[in-house]
């Protein structure tokens, strides 16, 4: 539960229904995409590596540290269950 | 992983250690507890050095009568729970919320707050409760999204609240004179948002030293490192080996977050007891959001199955072998108490990595 994980932000878009609850960027998280806000994040840019948890950004890490927490999530077997969880987010209607 | 920079550490540990009849250092979190099994790092430290697992798994300190109360208002026709997927399993006195939506009752899971105020948004007939559990790192995005849920008026959204801060649980085990804690490896995302100064109280009022990891095995080694040179020396302070993600301030706008919608209160601590400003409920702003309020429901009440030991695992005062259930009754596939329903509990993370039992 206290695990965050880090991805990339490859676009940002203003929140269209709730234009004082900050940005939602779409992350990429080694070819899982989730919408994230970056309500407590709203220094992020495009491009840069962030550690989200429960589908908000949190920290920005610079990219040889995001590589390395990913490889070492990765190999520790103990992101895939939280990738899951992720791809059933609730969709927009 | 780097296997020389591990061996290296680890020698250093071991020379450190010499000498020490024993050294007791509490891992704060249960993704620590799972990390440190996983990686082998346990088995490679000197039999005097022993690693306590802490009560930094959210939901294996959720009271019991937290999920009773979950389950209770799910059982409640128009009602929708949306919880994060380890909440579910986890048994109150007439079972788990899985069990509850086997007779019938509607419970989402979500992986994120926002999915339940979308779902909430979506469903406007339906009157749904988002169960709040987890540390600082999770409750500043219910408190993100209590605040969207305001200024949207959205007004079928509330929540269950059941946040509840890692540093009063640390401090409150200081207090305990039976079982000494040498020092801590404080748990890694919390630190993100709270920031490594938040652990001077610590070193402030009980001396004993910290050390902020992540979760790769050299860190929590290095971290351990510092732990064991600082206990030997007699110093203490907080040693920040996670710089990457963790800063001194951690996130200022997250805790403002925080601040703004949530206000300290008593929190009940499954098999510690009550502890003061340990939890966090709304503020009034924002108390029509609050689920026990609208429902009537009370969350406090704890109550342990016969046999259940929980309790004293969860302070690091039993190892999970020592328990009668452990492995026989207790287990992964049917569990007993919430250190092994939850994947991050002391008691799941000994029964899939740990030693096997003697006897």
């Amino acid at each position: 539960m206290c695990l965050a994980v880090p991805g990339k932000i490859l676009s940002i878009a203003a929140s269209s229904d709730d234009p004082l609850g900050g940005q939602l960027a779409l992350v990429d998280f080694q070819g899982s995409r989730v919408e994230v806000s970056l309500q407590l994040l709203p220094s992020a840019r495009e491009g840069d590596w962030v550690l989200v948890h429960a589908g908000f950004a949190l920290q920005t890490l610079n990219d040889a540290e995001a590589r390395e927490l990913w490889e070492y999530l990765l190999e520790a077997e103990v992101v895939s269950g939280t990738l899951e969880e992720m791809g059933e987010a609730v969709p927009e209607a | 992983m780097n296997q020389d920079r591990i061996q290296r550490i680890v020698r250093e540990i071991t020379e450190t250690c010499e000498g020490r009849t024993s050294i007791r250092l509490m891992e704060v979190c249960g993704t620590h507890t799972v990390a440190l099994f996983r990686s082998g790092v346990k088995s490679l430290l000197p039999k005097s050095l022993r690693l306590i697992s802490g009560p930094g798994c959210p939901v294996c300190v959720t009271p019991q009568g937290y999920v009773n109360a979950a389950c209770e208002v799910a059982g409640r026709p128009g009602v929708t729970v949306c919880t994060y997927g380890d909440m579910v399993r986890v048994r109150g006195r007439d079972g788990s919320l899985a069990d509850c939506r086997g007779r019938g009752a509607r419970i989402v899971t979500v992986y994120s707050a926002r999915d339940a105020l979308k779902y909430a948004r979506q469903h406007p007939d339906e009157q749904v409760v988002f169960l709040a559990v987890g540390f600082e790192t999770t409750a500043p995005t219910t408190a993100a999204v209590v605040m969207e849920a305001a200024r949207g008026r959205v007004g079928n959204f509330f929540v269950l609240m059941g946040h509840k801060l890692a540093l009063p649980a640390m401090m409150y085990l200081l207090e305990s004179p039976e079982f000494p804690i040498d020092g801590f490896i404080c748990p890694g995302h919390v630190s993100v948002v709270i920031g490594a100064h938040a652990y001077q109280p610590i070193i402030e009022r009980y001396r004993k030293p910290c050390a902020v990891t992540g979760f790769e095995p050299a860190q929590m080694l290095e971290g351990i490192l510092s732990l064991v040179r600082q206990v030997t020396r007699g110093e203490a302070r907080v040693d920040n080996v996670y710089g990457a993600a963790v800063s001194d301030g951690g996130n200022p706008i997250a805790r403002a977050c925080m601040h703004d919608v949530f206000e300290t209160a008593p929190a009940t601590w499954r098999a510690l007891g009550v502890l003061p400003e340990s939890g966090l409920e709304l503020r009034e702003p924002y108390r029509r959001f609050d689920a026990a309020a609208r429902f009537g429901l009370e969350t406090h009440e704890d109550f342990e199955p016969p046999g259940c030991r929980c309790g004293e695992v969860l302070q690091g005062k039993l190892e999970p072998h020592d328990c009668g259930l452990f492995g026989t009754v207790c287990n992964p596939a049917n569990p007993i108490g919430p250190c092994m329903v939850s994947s991050e509990g002391t008691c799941a993370a000994w029964y899939k990595y740990g030693p096997p039992k003697e006897g």
